[in-house]
C-alpha cells in the first residue's frame, strides 16, 4: 500500500477524500452517460434512434400487417396545437411509410419545439426506424402560424412476430427559453 | 501528556469546541433525539389526518410536506446521527482508543447538522411550502414542478452529505490506525465492524447523492437537462441515480443495528457470539450486494425482462448473508443463561419485527408481483418494519444497554419495561394492518382513501399515537436516570457484558485509554 503521509491517520483521510470525489465525479462522467449509451443501444425505455436511419434493402415482408398507432401530446404549458394527420396505419415490415403531424402555433410570437418520442412496447422500439424525422430538430414556428411536419419509418422485418401494434408517442416541449438563452440543449 | 488529566471545560464552550468523542457522541445522541420527535410530529400529523377518510385537518399540499419532511428528518437527522452519536461514544472504547483520529474534524461534523436541518426546517415557512415531493424527491416532481424552497433542499443535503462522510472518514480512520496493539480486525467487536463496512458504503454512496442533488440544481437554475426530456434528458436517470446511492443508504441504516445487537444478545444470552466470522462476512457481503440491488426500487419504470431478472436474483441473494445473521442470533440465544431486560427485550423485539420486514421485503422483491405491491401501503409497512422496529428499536436497545456506563447510573428497569411493551404494541399496531390496507391497494402519500380502508387507518393512527406517546417515557427515564438514578460503580454493569468498553470504571472517565489496554487473547471479540 503506498503511504501518501507520515501521519497513518492523514494518509487514510487522504486516500478516502479521492474516493470521496471520485464518487462525485463518477456520477457525471461515467453513470450519466452510460444511461445514455445503454438507452440507445438496447432500445431500452421506447427510446428510438436520435439519428436517421440508412435503409437496407432488403425486401418487403407483404405476408404480415403491422399496426402503426399515433399518439401527440403537448407537454405542461404547452400552447401549440400538435397532432397526428392520421391516428393510425397498417403497414408491411420492410416497407418505406410516410405521414406527417401538423402544428400549429396559437401564439403571436415566435417559438421553438422539440418532440421527443417513445416506442410502445418497449420492447419494438429497436425494431421502429425513422428514416426522416421532426423530432431530429427543433422545430421553430413563427407567431400563430401553422407547419406540416413529415415523418418517414421503416418496421424491421425482423420485428417479433407477437407484437402486431406499435404505438408511436410524440411529446412536444416548449424550449424557447433554452434555445434564446442561447444555452445549448443536451 | 503523562499525568496531565483535565476534566471537561465549564458552560456552553465544552459543547461548542470541544473535541471529546464522549462529548461529541453525547451531542449527537440528543441531537438525532431532538429530530426523532420533530419527524414524530410530523408523523402525527400524517396519522391524524389519516384517522378518518375525507379531508379533515390539512390541506394535501401540506400533507406532502409532511410527508416529505417527516422521512428526510427520521433518514438524515434522526436515525443516521444517532448511529453516528453511538460509534463515538463506543468506537475508541472498544478498541483501546484515547479518542477518535480526527478530533476537530468530529466536531465539525456534528455542528454543521444542527443549522442545517434548521434550514431544511424553516422551508416549511417559505412562500410555496417545504419541499412536497416524498423523501425520494424524484424528478420531475423535483425539478420541474418543485416550489422555490426546493433550493433551500438542495443545500441542506449538500450540507447533510460533507457531514455524513467526514463522520465516516473520522470512524475508518480510527479503526484503521488506532486500535490497541493486539486488537486485530477479527478481534474487534462486531459494532465496530459493523460500522467500519457502514462507514465504507457512505464514503462511497453520500458523493452520488451529492451527484442527484447537484443535477438536479444545475436543471433547475442553469438550464441543464439531466433530468428533462424536453432537452434530451431522462427523468427515469434520476431514479438510478437516486437508488444508487438509496440502496447502499438502506444498509447504512440497518448495518449499525446488526452491530449493536450483535452485542446485546450475548450479553443477556451469557455466551459468545454465534459465528463471529460469518457475522463479519455476512456484512461485508450484504454491502457488496447493495450496489447492485438499485433497481428493485423500480420495476415499474420500463426495464427489459433482463433486467428485471438480474435485480430480482441479486435482491434475493441478499437474503442468505441476512438469514445467516439471524440464524446467528438465534444461535446465541440457544441453551443460553437467558434474562429479560430492558436492552435484551428491545433486540428481541428486533429480531422478530426485522425478519418480518426481510421477508416483505422478499415479497417485494419478485418482479411479477412488485407491480401490486409498488407504490402501495405494502411498501410503508415494509420499510417501517426495518426502520423502526429495526433501527430505532436497535437504537433504544443500545441506550439502555449503554447508559449506565455512561453516566453510572442505572435506569428505572420497570419503566424501561414498560416502554418497551408499550411500544411493541404501538408499533405493530400502527404498521401491521397497513400490510393489509396496501395489498388492498391502498396507494401510500395520499392525504384521502377509500371508504373501505377506514377501519384499518383508524387502528393505525391510534397505534402510531401510542408510540409516540411512549417515546415520552423514554425521555423521562432517561433524564430521570441522568438526575437521580440509582448509581451503579461496578465495571461490569451486566454480568453477561463482554468487551472493553465494560473494563473502564463507571462512569465512563472523560479521558480513557491514554495508554493502550492489554488485550486478554481469552476475550477475543467482544
Amino acid at each position: 500500500m503506498i503511504r501518501l503521509s507520515a501521519n497513518p491517520a492523514i494518509d487514510t483521510v487522504i486516500k478516502l477524500v479521492t474516493v470521496a470525489v471520485a464518487m462525485f465525479a463518477f456520477v457525471f462522467v461515467v453513470m450519466v452517460p452510460l444511461y445514455d449509451v445503454l438507452c440507445d443501444a438496447l432500445g431500452i425505455n421506447g427510446k428510438t434512434s436520435g439519428q436517421a436511419y440508412t435503409a437496407v434493402q432488403a425486401g418487403v415482408d407483404e405476408e404480415r400487417v403491422v399496426t402503426v398507432q399515433f399518439v401527440a401530446t403537448n407537454n405542461e404549458g404547452m400552447p401549440w396545437e400538435f397532432g397526428p394527420s392520421q391516428t393510425a396505419m397498417k403497414v408491411h415490415p420492410g416497407a418505406v411509410n410516410d405521414t406527417v403531424f401538423f402544428a400549429r402555433n396559437p401564439l403571436p410570437k415566435a417559438m421553438v419545439a422539440q418532440a421527443i418520442p417513445s416506442v410502445s412496447p418497449a420492447r419494438a422500439a429497436e425494431y421502429f426506424h425513422k428514416t426522416e424525422c421532426f423530432c431530429f430538430n427543433q422545430q421553430p414556428l413563427e407567431g400563430e402560424s401553422a407547419a406540416d411536419m413529415p415523418l418517414q419509418f421503416i418496421v424491421d422485418q425482423d420485428l417479433p412476430r407477437d407484437i402486431k401494434t406499435i404505438t408511436l408517442s410524440y411529446t412536444i416541449f416548449d424550449v424557447t427559453d433554452m434555445v434564446n438563452g442561447s444555452v445549448a440543449a443536451r | 501528556m503523562g499525568d496531565h488529566h483535565h476534566g471537561p471545560a465549564k458552560g456552553l464552550g465544552r459543547w461548542l469546541f470541544t473535541t471529546n468523542h464522549k462529548d461529541i457522541g453525547t451531542m449527537y445522541l440528543w441531537f438525532s433525539f431532538a429530530m426523532f420527535i420533530l419527524g414524530g410530529f410530523f408523523a402525527m400529523v400524517i396519522r391524524a389526518e389519516l384517522f378518518q377518510p375525507g379531508m379533515q385537518l390539512v390541506d394535501p399540499a401540506f400533507f406532502n410536506q409532511m410527508t416529505t419532511l417527516h422521512g428526510l428528518v427520521m433518514v438524515f437527522g434522526a436515525i443516521m446521527p444517532s448511529f453516528v452519536g453511538l460509534a463515538n461514544w463506543l468506537i475508541p472504547m472498544m478498541i483501546g482508543a484515547p479518542d477518535m483520529a480526527l478530533p476537530r474534524m468530529n466536531n465539525w461534523s456534528f455542528w454543521i447538522l444542527p443549522p442545517t436541518f434548521l434550514l431544511l426546517a424553516s422551508t416549511l415557512f417559505m412562500e410555496g411550502g417545504a419541499p412536497a415531493f416524498g423523501w425520494t424527491f424524484y424528478a420531475p416532481l423535483s425539478t420541474t414542478y418543485a416550489p422555490p424552497s426546493v433550493t433551500f433542499f438542495i443545500f441542506s443535503v449538500h450540507v447533510l452529505g460533507l457531514s455524513s462522510i467526514m463522520g465516516s472518514i473520522n470512524i475508518i480512520a480510527t479503526v484503521m490506525n488506532m486500535r490497541a496493539p493486539g486488537m486485530t480486525y477479527m478481534k474487534m467487536p462486531l459494532f465496530v465492524w459493523t460500522w467500519l463496512i457502514t462507514a465504507f458504503l457512505l464514503v462511497a454512496v453520500m458523493p452520488v447523492l451529492a451527484g442527484a442533488v447537484t443535477m438536479m440544481l444545475m436543471d433547475i437554475h442553469f438550464g441543464t437537462s439531466f433530468f428533462s426530456a424536453a432537452g434530451g434528458g431522462d427523468p427515469v436517470l434520476f431514479q438510478h441515480v437516486f437508488w444508487f446511492f438509496g440502496h447502499p443508504e438502506v444498509y447504512i441504516i440497518i448495518l449499525p443495528a446488526f452491530g449493536v445487537v450483535s452485542q446485546i444478545i450475548p450479553a443477556f444470552s451469557r455466551k459468545p457470539l454465534f459465528g463471529y466470522d460469518s457475522m463479519v462476512y455476512a456484512t461485508a457481503s450484504i454491502a457488496f450486494l447493495s450496489f447492485i440491488v438499485w433497481a428493485h426500487h423500480m420495476y415499474t419504470v420500463g426495464m427489459p425482462i433482463a433486467g428485471e431478472l438480474f435485480f430480482m436474483y441479486a435482491t434475493m441473494l441478499i437474503a442468505v448473508p441476512t438469514g445467516v445473521k439471524v440464524f446467528n442470533w438465534v444461535s446465541t440465544m440457544w441453551r443460553g443463561a437467558l434474562s429479560f431486560e430492558t436492552p435484551m427485550l428491545f433486540s428481541l423485539g428486533f429480531l422478530v419485527l426485522f425478519t418480518l420486514g426481510g421477508f416483505t421485503g422478499l415479497m417485494l422483491s419478485i418482479a411479477p408481483s412488485d407491480f401490486q405491491y409498488h407504490d402501495s401501503y405494502f411498501v410503508v409497512a415494509h420499510f417501517h418494519y426495518v426502520m423502526v422496529a429495526g433501527a430505532v428499536f436497535s437504537m433504544t436497545a443500545a441506550v439502555y444497554y449503554w447508559l449506565p456506563k455512561w453516566c453510572g447510573r442505572m435506569y428505572n428497569e420497570s419503566m424501561g419495561k414498560t416502554h418497551f411493551w408499550i411500544s411493541f404494541i404501538g408499533f405493530n399496531l400502527t404498521f401491521f394492518p397497513q400490510h393489509f390496507v396496501g395489498l388492498a391497494g391502498m396507494p401510500r402519500r395520499i392525504p384521502d382513501y377509500a371508504l373501505q380502508f377506514t377501519d384499518f387507518n383508524m387502528m393505525s393512527s391510534v397505534g402510531a399515537f401510542i408510540y409516540g406517546a411512549s417515546q415520552i417515557l423514554f425521555l423521562y427515564n432517561v433524564i430521570a436516570t441522568i438526575v437521580a438514578g440509582k448509581p451503579v460503580s461496578d465495571e461490569k454493569v451486566w454480568d453477561g457484558a463482554e468487551g472493553l468498553e465494560w473494563t473502564l470504571p463507571t462512569p465512563a472517565p472523560y479521558h480513557t485509554f491514554e495508554t493502550p489496554p492489554k488485550i486478554d487473547p481469552a476475550h477475543a471479540h467482544s
